[in-house]
């Protein structure tokens, strides 16, 4: 099927919508990381075998040229709901059946697929009831989903399914009805902001490469979403890899690029496996390559896995992986539009980025416009994990607060503990408190820069009140410390000499000055370091100096961690009401720190004590005690 | 220890992908999934057929963190130690690991060759914190009990 035309597109099209009409039922396997860890696949396969087994006509492609009703069965990409996989749906009825297992397969073939009647248990329950259809979850109900909504309800794999819901209608608009000035001049009025961290416009960006005279240029996707707890660009690549396509190609277009590369952390292999395929369709129904859909255009997508480096994530560092390289960052100017990937001029934007611009050209300005604020137009997708009971990954309007995002989308603290703080952005950001009043600040690129902390790629992680944050500080050093590339000083240096203050600070040996020299050389490597890294690499230090200044002081004044959380402070004791004086623990201790005499309440020396937790684990009458 | 390696294998990679230094990454990264490291015998014969220095490609090679230039075990263990994992107490669960296996940060491999065990930034799979991958095998919601019973598992698997 190589498509010559605009003509045989919109044929095609239909033949993929009357192939989809005819399936009755549609089952949508989660084949996300997430589920697949919890034994999704084998669950689409024994569906499957369970559907032959009776006869039933299953469909796991899209068959053209049938006339006759079947049931499709289909890996789909990320729900979003995480928590609560492997997630099966069932279309058009919209059921949601959660944490599905192997056994539970035979009742949803005999009682749904084929009778289509409801398996009430698998369905969502919380203590305000039950809900059969997905979106009326409260965990989905307070979304905008409009990048990830194809994720969870089409066929991942499938270009035809992705044609059928109205797929590549943009880049035939892109193609057909506007010019390069036109489409770049779309995508800046529509106000669409780089999704990665920055929030540079990203129409200023291609109109910058566009008017290079340099005519070799490149559009380049940065898939490495490295940081620790976000997991968008992931389940864009995995659960609707032809938006991300279009995307490119349609920047492809604007800026007269004819190659595209698109860059994937390695720890992303089913991403990786998902785009090769989905290029390799859309190189075959003629949507990449030599004269796409017989015009002068052609455009080719390379895909490129990033070997682990975090510091690849910034854009001179990006292309320098991709050219073979070490990926260190060097020295701006010149820009990346003016001498990016092979020193020629590159359009850089992420996952997410690329995956908003099909919805700008189909459905227009002014509709994209009315989602989200003035100045940050359009959703965002976050990645909500931590102490809250609904993990996952959950999409919103720009400028929501993080009080609807953490209480109802995710559902409030796990195990109804206090909410303490996000930490908003991974190891470039800052956290958002309770304590500072920020529970109800919008989420949007200027509000959060405002307060210092940042969008980052969209990452959420939420802290409760037995997170110690000097604890979250250190580990985020620890992060960027391991990841600095060694090439300046400020960042090599600078974040070595921090991590130690704060490891002695956790590790009860810090000194009040210890704190004022911690915020001095965060503040000279934030002005001095050469790239992002380097430059937001102090912003956890910073944020929670701000905000948690107390626990820091708590640990070197007090020796306590206020949130119970940093093993060498804590102290352990004998509760001598519980003790009933069996030595358990005193033959369990490895330094001799317990003594005491049978039948009557044991102590411990805490001067030996090496704090190991071994006789806590011991006792059977709970009677050693943290303090 | 004297190896012999297969270098037609590496031929057919370099010829795959052409000797041009943009490629050197996709070429190692090729390797490394034949031989679980990268054999210094192997980069000096890639040095020559690409004409590429021997310290570039070592350049190269020791930047990435997913590069190894020590032999890995049959079976590599990362343990997330992302945000989310560790928020959710991944920590417990390396050090679990590695006591059983009886191996540390400086010497991640067990002397049978059996099992490598690592830590990683974020697998992206934060829904199901905290996880560790055997092989790349993701396994969720992790703890220090599940680990060892799931290492056991995996040795008399191999036993069989």
């Amino acid at each position: 099927m190589m498509l010559k035309s605009r003509e045989e597109l919109a044929a095609y099209r239909q033949s993929c919508e009357a192939a989809l009409s005819n399936q009755s039922i549609r089952v949508l396997v989660c084949a996300g990381t997430g589920c697949v860890a919890g034994g999704s696949l084998e669950i689409y396969k024994r569906l499957i075998e369970l559907c032959e087994e009776m006869k039933l006509d299953v469909q796991v492609t899209l068959e053209k040229e049938v006339s006759h009703e079947g049931i499709g069965i289909k890996k789909s990409g990320c729900h979003g709901f995480c928590e609560l996989g492997p997630l099966v749906k069932i279309e058009p009825m919209g059921w949601l059946y959660l944490q599905v297992k192997l056994e539970d397969c035979e009742e949803i073939a005999e009682k749904t697929l084929k009778n289509r009647q409801k398996v009430e248990r698998l369905f969502y329950h919380d203590e305000t009831g039950m809900y059969e259809k997905q979106f009326d979850i409260p965990f989905y109900k307070n979304q905008t989903r409009i990048v990830l909504d194809e994720c969870g309800q089409i066929d991942a794999d499938s270009i035809d399914e992705y044609i059928a819901f109205g797929g590549y209608k943009a880049l035939e608009r892109a193609l057909f009805e506007m010019d390069s000035e036109q489409i770049c001049t779309e995508i800046e009025e529509s106000g669409l902001r780089g999704r990665g961290g920055g929030g540079y416009p990203a129409g200023r960006k291609w109109v910058q490469v566009l008017n290079q005279k340099e005519t070799e240029r490149y559009v380049v996707c940065n898939g490495d979403e490295g940081d620790p707890g976000a997991f968008m660009d992931r389940s864009i690549m995995e659960g609707n890899p032809h938006r991300m396509l279009e995307g490119m190609l349609i920047a492809g277009i604007a800026t007269k690029a004819r190659e595209g590369y698109i860059y994937v952390r390695a720890e992303y292999p089913l991403a990786v496996d998902r785009l090769k395929r989905s290029i390799d369709a859309a190189q075959r129904a003629g949507l990449l390559g030599d004269n796409i859909l017989g015009t002068d255009f052609s455009f080719n997508i390379h895909i490129n896995q990033g070997a682990g480096a975090f510091v690849c994530g910034e854009g001179s560092a990006l292309t320098a992986s991709i050219e073979g390289e070490r990926g260190m960052p060097r020295v701006k100017p010149p820009r990346t539009v003016e001498a990016g990937l092979f020193s020629k001029p590159t359009v850089l934007n992420n996952v997410e980025t690329y995956a908003n611009v099909p919805l700008i050209i189909t459905n227009g300005v002014d509709w994209y416009r009315s989602i989200g604020t003035e100045t940050s137009p359009g959703t965002k997708a976050f990645a909500i994990t931590g102490n809250v009971k609904n993990t996952g990954l959950i999409e919103v309007p720009m400028g929501t607060t993080l009080r609807e995002v953490v209480f109802d989308i995710g559902g409030g603290i796990k195990n109804d503990q206090e909410f303490k703080a996000v930490q908003i952005g991974g190891p470039s950001g800052g956290c958002l408190t309770l304590g500072a009043g920020q529970l109800d600040l919008p989420l949007d690129f200027d509000s959060l820069k405002k307060v210092g902390a940042m969008i980052g790629s969209g990452g959420l992680v939420v802290m409760d009140e037995h997170t110690c944050m000097v604890e979250v500080a250190r580990f985020f050093m620890n992060f960027t410390q391991n990841e600095s590339c060694g090439k300046c000083v400020p960042c090599r240096e600078g974040t070595r000499r921090m991590l130690e203050i704060l490891e002695r600070i956790v590790g009860g040996t810090g000194k009040l000055e210890d704190i004022d020299l911690l915020e001095e050389l965060a503040n000279t490597v934030s002005k001095t370091a050469l790239c992002g890294l380097g430059k937001t690499a102090a912003n956890p230090v910073l944020s929670t100096l701000k905000y948690f200044r107390e626990e820091y002081i708590a640990h070197v004044v007090d020796k306590k961690c206020p949130a119970g959380a940093c093993q060498a402070l804590k102290v352990y004791k004998i509760n001598p009401d519980k003790c009933k004086g069996c030595s358990k623990c005193a033959r369990q201790c490895p330094v001799g720190a317990i003594s005491g005499e049978i039948k009557s309440p044991f102590t411990i020396d805490t001067d030996k004590c090496i704090k190991c937790g071994a006789c806590k684990s011991a006792c059977a009458f709970s009677a050693v005690e943290e303090v | 220890m004297e190896q012999n390696f297969d270098f037609k294998a590496v031929d057919s990679i370099l010829e795959f992908y052409g000797n041009e230094q943009k490629n050197l990454i996709t070429i190692l990264q090729c390797v490394q999934a034949d031989h679980r490291y990268l054999p210094r015998e192997i980069l000096e014969y890639i040095a020559e057929k690409m004409g590429i220095s021997l310290a570039k490609i070592y350049s190269v090679a020791t930047f990435y963190e997913n590069f190894s230039l020590d032999p890995k075990g049959k079976y590599v263990i990362k343990i997330c130690d992302g945000t989310a994992c560790h928020v959710r107490k991944s920590i417990p669960i390396l050090e679990k690991v590695r006591e059983t296996l009886g191996v540390t940060a400086e010497k991640p491999t067990t002397s049978d060759m059996m099992f490598t065990v690592e830590t990683v930034s974020c697998l992206g799979a934060c829904g199901l914190a905290p996880v560790m991958t055997i092989n790349d095998k993701v396994y969720p919601a992790m703890t220090p009990e599940k680990a060892v019973e799931l290492l056991n598992a995996v040795r008399e698997e191999d036993n069989e």
